[in-house]
C-alpha cells in the first residue's frame, strides 16, 4: 500500500506541475482584469513548439547537446505562446473584441495550428518522440533522488517541477511587493483609477497578458517533453489539462500561492480512479473512471459556493475582469 | 501681503463641448491661504471649469497662471505635479486596496516604493490636519466620508498646495460635513488654496472667504463672503428673468390624482434622501418640481413609481377616474402602478441608461412596454410598430429605420422616443424629469407643447425641470426641493425667480424643524 500512495504522489506532482503553470500564468492574465479562456489552445502551441523544435534539433544537429536542446526547446516554447497571448491582447484590448468568444477561438486555433503542424512532424506515425529532451527535461536530481522515500517523493522530479513553485512564490512577491504588482492589480481592479493614477492600462494589459500566456506555454511543454515523455501523439490530453487550469485558477481565488498546493490536490484528485483499489480498497468499474476524473472541477464548485457564501471581496475575481477598457465611456 | 498672494489664475478661458459653450471667457484668481467658493446653478459650468484647472480637459482659449507664470495643464499628472489636486464627487480608489496601497498607486514614480514609508508620511499629514483615517482599512470597508477623506489625503501626499473639491457635502451628513470643514480650515491656516465647488448657500456662507459665481458658462462676479447675504448671491445666481414664449393654458376641471403623505426615503448610508415629503397633483395642470440637483427629485419619482423603497408611514394614494376609492401605490409592483395608469418618463444624465435599451430599435422599445399584454407565446410586433411609426411621425423623429438601435440615434432623438412612448400610452398620472435635457429649442418646444397637450386632456402632469426660465413658464404650480424637504409649493404664474432660486439653496425658517 505504502508503495501504491508513494506512486501516487509521484504521478500526482507532474500533472500538478503542468496545470499550476497555466494557473499561475492565467492568474497574471486575470489580475490585469484580461479573462483569457485561451488557455489550453496556448498551452498547445507552447507545448508543440518545445516538441517540434526539440525533435528537429536532435534530428539535425550530429552531436546534440543537452542543455542547448533545454534552451531550444524552452525558448520556441515561450516564443509560440507568447504570440498566441499577443493574437488574444490584440484583439480584445485594441479593438476590444469580447474576451469570452476570443478566448475560446485560440483555444480552437491553438489547438488547430498544433495538430496541422504536427502532422508534418509525425509524417504519418501516430506518435514519435524527442528523446534526448525528454531524458534532459525529466533528469531527476543528482543524489538528492536517492535518498529512499524522500528522494522519491520529493526530489525525482524534472527541474520544470521546482521552477513552477519558485515561480508561485515570485509572482507573489511580486503581486504584493512590488509597485509594478501593484500598479497591475489596480488595471484589473479599476482601470480608470488606474488610468487617473498615470498608470499606462493598455500596456499593463499587453505585458500581463503576454506573460501570463508565455507561463501557460511553459505548462505545455512541461507535459509534452516530461510528463508524457517526451512524446507528441495525435491524442489531445492537454485541452483537458487547460481546463483544469483554469478551474485551478477559481480554486486559488487568484492567489499564486494557493496555486501550489491546489495544484498538486487536483493532480492527487485527478488520479484518485487508479490508486482507488490500491491505496483505499476501493474496486470501482472503470465506467467510473471519468466521473471521478471530475472531482477536481467538483472541488472548484465547492470553493465558488463558500467564497460566494463568505462574500470576502479579497476573493473575488478582479473587479473589472472581462470587461474592456475605454477612457471616453465613463 | 504674502498671505494673499495668488495661487492661480484665470485669464478669459474658454471651453465648448460642441456647440454647447460651457466656458466662456471666465477670468478668476484663487489666493493663497483662502477658501473660495464656486457657486453656480447646475450646468452653470463650475465643475468643466475647474476640470481644466486638473488636467481633466483642456481649454479651447484663454490661459491659466500659476504663481504668475503661464503653465500648461495636459493631463491630472501634470496637474498633480503643479501641486493642483482635485476631488472629484466619483471617487477614483480602488475597493480592494488599504488606505495605504491607494496612496502608493498615485504617488511619484520618483519616489521609492516602500509601503511602510507610505505609511509614515501619510499619518503624519493625517495627523497635521486631523484627519481620522486608518491607512489600513480597505476600502470597500470605508465610509463615503472616510472613501472622501482618503481622496483629499491622496492629494496631500502628492504635495498639492491648491486643493479644489467638487461638491464635496453633497454625499456627507450634517456631522460629517462639519468634520471636513474643520480639515478644510485646518488647511487653509497651512497657507493652501481651497476651491470648493457648491450650490449649497449656507455653506458658502459657513466656510468660504470669498464667493466667485457663475452663471450658464459666464462668469459673474467674485465678492467677500463677509458682505454677502443670501439674497445678494441667489440674485447672481439665477439672474434675471427671462421671456419665454411658452403657453400655459389655464386649468380646467382639475381632479385629485395623487396625494402624497409624509414620503421618506433614506440611503444606504443612512442619509435622508427625501425628509417627510408631502403634496398633491391635480389632473389638468402641470406640477413642477424644482430644486438643485440631488436635493430628492429622483428618489421622489422613484419612490411615486415603485422603484424606490421608502420609509414607514409613507403614503403615496393614486385616485383613478371612475373608482371611488383610493389606491395606496407604496408597496405595488412598478409594472402594476404603470398598468394602473401612473407613468414615468426619466431622462438620466446619459440619457439611455434607464427606459430604453440602446441596442434595440424604437420598436423593440416599445415592446419593452407591451410584450406582457400578449396572450400567445409569439410575440406581437405589428402594435409596437405601428406606435413607433406613430410617434416617429407626430414627433419628427429622425431614425434611418424603426430597427436603428436607438442608441446611434441623436439625444434629442433618444429623447423624443422616451417621452413619446409614455406619452403615447395615455397616462393618468405623467411625470417626466429632465425631458429637455441636452435638446436644442426647436425640440424642447416640441416637448413643452406635448406636455400641454397632456395637461388639456386632464392628465396630471409633474414636471421636473433644470431651468428656473422654463418652470416659470410653463407650470401651473412649482413645489421646491431643498434637502429631500418640500421647501414650498409656489403658483407657477406670480412666482419669481429670485423666490424660487433662494428655496432652492436655503431652507425656510418654517421648513426646518
Amino acid at each position: 500500500m505504502g508503495s501504491s500512495l508513494i506512486a501516487w504522489i509521484m504521478r500526482a506532482i507532474p500533472f500538478g506541475t503542468i496545470i499550476m503553470y497555466g494557473a499561475l500564468g492565467e492568474i497574471v492574465t486575470e489580475k490585469s482584469g484580461n479573462l483569457n479562456l485561451g488557455v489550453p489552445g496556448i498551452m498547445y502551441l507552447g507545448g508543440f513548439a518545445g516538441f517540434a523544435s526539440a525533435y528537429y534539433y536532435e534530428k539535425l544537429a550530429t552531436n546534440p547537446s543537452a542543455v542547448v536542446c533545454v534552451v531550444i526547446a524552452l525558448l520556441c516554447a515561450l516564443v509560440a505562446s507568447t504570440l498566441g497571448g499577443l493574437i488574444y491582447a490584440f484583439l480584445t484590448i485594441t479593438l476590444r473584441a469580447n474576451q469570452n468568444v476570443t478566448g475560446l477561438a485560440l483555444t480552437t486555433f491553438g489547438m488547430g495550428v498544433a495538430n496541422f503542424f504536427g502532422v508534418f512532424v509525425l509524417n504519418g506515425a501516430s506518435y514519435t518522440a524527442a528523446p534526448l529532451a525528454n531524458k534532459a527535461f525529466a533528469a531527476k536530481l543528482p543524489f538528492v533522488s536517492g535518498l529512499g522515500v524522500l528522494g522519491q517523493v520529493v526530489f525525482s522530479y524534472g527541474f520544470l517541477a521546482y521552477a513552477a513553485i519558485a515561480l508561485a512564490i515570485a509572482l507573489f512577491w511580486f503581486l504584493n511587493r512590488t509597485r509594478a504588482g501593484l500598479n497591475l492589480r489596480a488595471v484589473g481592479e479599476n482601470p480608470a483609477t488606474a488610468d487617473a493614477a498615470g498608470i499606462n492600462v493598455t500596456r499593463y494589459k499587453y505585458l500581463a497578458t503576454c506573460a501570463g500566456a508565455a507561463i501557460c506555454g511553459v505548462g505545455g511543454l512541461y507535459y509534452v517533453l516530461d510528463y508524457n515523455q517526451g512524446i507528441w501523439a495525435t491524442t489531445g490530453q492537454i485541452q483537458a489539462l487547460g481546463w483544469l487550469a483554469v478551474a485551478l485558477v477559481i480554486f486559488t481565488t487568484w492567489k499564486p500561492l494557493n496555486a501550489i498546493w491546489g495544484a498538486y490536490l487536483f493532480g492527487t484528485l485527478y488520479w484518485l480512479y487508479q490508486f482507488l483499489p490500491s491505496v483505499l480498497g476501493i474496486t470501482v468499474s472503470s465506467a467510473m473512471t471519468d466521473l471521478i476524473q471530475m472531482l477536481p472541477y467538483l472541488v472548484t464548485i465547492v470553493v465558488l459556493v463558500v467564497v460566494s457564501l463568505r462574500k470576502k471581496k479579497e476573493n473575488q475575481p478582479p473587479a473589472s475582469l472581462g470587461i474592456a477598457y475605454f477612457r471616453e465611456e465613463r | 501681503m504674502a498671505d494673499t498672494q495668488i495661487a492661480i489664475r484665470l485669464e478669459k478661458v474658454t471651453k465648448t463641448f460642441g456647440e454647447v459653450v460651457a466656458n466662456k471667457d471666465v477670468s478668476l484668481e484663487v489666493r493663497r491661504g483662502e477658501i473660495l467658493a464656486l457657486l453656480g446653478e447646475n450646468g452653470s459650468g463650475k465643475t468643466t471649469l475647474m476640470n481644466m484647472i486638473a488636467g481633466i480637459y483642456y481649454p479651447d482659449g484663454g490661459q491659466i497662471y500659476l504663481g504668475g507664470q503661464a503653465v500648461d495643464i495636459r493631463s491630472p499628472r501634470d496637474a498633480l505635479a503643479l501641486g493642483i489636486g482635485m476631488i472629484h464627487q466619483h471617487f477614483k480608489l480602488v475597493d480592494v486596496f488599504t488606505a495605504a496601497e491607494n496612496i502608493a498607486l498615485s504617488m511619484d514614480a520618483a519616489e521609492r516604493f516602500d509601503l511602510k514609508r507610505v505609511r509614515d508620511k501619510a499619518r503624519a499629514i493625517c495627523e497635521k490636519y486631523e484627519f481620522g483615517l486608518d491607512l489600513e482599512q480597505k476600502v470597500y470597508e470605508m465610509s463615503v466620508s472616510q472613501k472622501q477623506t482618503l481622496e483629499i489625503v491622496k492629494v496631500l501626499y502628492r504635495g498639492a498646495d491648491i486643493l479644489i473639491l467638487d461638491e464635496p457635502t453633497a454625499v456627507l451628513t450634517p456631522q460629517e460635513t462639519e468634520k471636513l470643514f474643520n480639515v478644510i480650515r485646518n488647511m487653509k491656516a497651512d497657507g493652501k488654496a481651497v476651491v470648493i465647488i457648491t450650490h449649497k448657500l449656507h455653506e458658502v456662507l459657513a466656510i468660504s472667504d470669498r464667493v466667485a459665481i457663475l452663471r450658464k458658462g459666464e462668469y459673474i462676479d467674485t465678492v467677500d463672503t463677509k458682505t454677502a447675504t443670501e439674497a445678494s448671491l441667489t440674485e447672481m445666481m439665477v439672474g434675471q428673468k427671462v421671456e419665454l414664449n411658452i403657453e400655459r393654458p389655464t386649468p380646467e376641471n382639475t381632479v385629485r390624482r395623487l396625494a402624497i403623505h409624509n414620503l421618506s426615503v433614506t440611503s444606504e448610508e443612512g442619509i435622508k434622501l427625501l425628509d417627510n415629503v408631502s403634496f398633491e397633483a391635480f389632473g389638468g395642470e402641470i406640477l413642477g418640481i424644482a430644486g438643485i440637483s440631488g436635493n430628492g427629485q429622483k428618489e421622489l419619482l422613484e419612490a411615486i413609481a415603485g422603484l424606490q423603497p421608502t420609509e414607514r408611514g409613507s403614503d403615496v394614494q393614486f385616485f383613478a377616474p371612475g373608482k371611488g376609492r383610493a389606491m395606496e401605490l407604496l408597496g405595488m409592483s412598478p409594472r402594476d402602478i404603470r398598468e394602473a395608469g401612473v407613468h414615468l418618463s426619466f431622462v438620466p444624465e446619459d440619457r439611455l441608461g434607464m427606459g430604453l435599451v440602446g441596442s434595440m430599435g424604437m420598436t423593440g422599445n416599445m415592446m419593452l412596454k407591451s410584450y406582457g399584454k400578449g396572450r400567445t407565446p409569439i410575440l406581437d410586433q405589428k402594435a409596437p410598430r405601428a406606435l413607433a411609426e406613430e410617434i416617429r411621425e407626430e414627433l419628427g423623429v429622425v431614425t434611418p429605420d424603426l430597427n436603428t438601435p436607438v442608441s446611434r440615434l441623436s439625444g434629442g432623438n433618444v429623447q423624443k422616443v422616451l417621452v413619446g412612448r409614455e406619452i403615447a400610452a395615455s397616462p393618468i398620472v405623467l411625470m417626466t424629469a429632465y425631458a429637455v435635457r441636452g435638446l436644442d429649442i426647436n425640440t424642447s418646444y416640441t416637448i413643452y407643447h406635448l406636455l400641454n397637450e397632456q395637461k388639456k386632456k386632464g392628465v396630471a402632469v409633474v414636471y421636473v425641470g433644470e431651468d428656473l426660465d422654463v418652470l416659470l413658464a410653463l407650470c401651473d404650480r412649482i413645489l421646491v426641493l431643498c434637502g429631500g424637504k418640500v421647501n414650498g409649493i409656489l403658483p407657477g404664474a406670480t412666482a419669481t425667480k429670485e423666490e424660487v432660486g433662494l428655496r432652492m439653496t436655503q431652507l425656510q425658517k418654517e421648513v426646518q424643524q
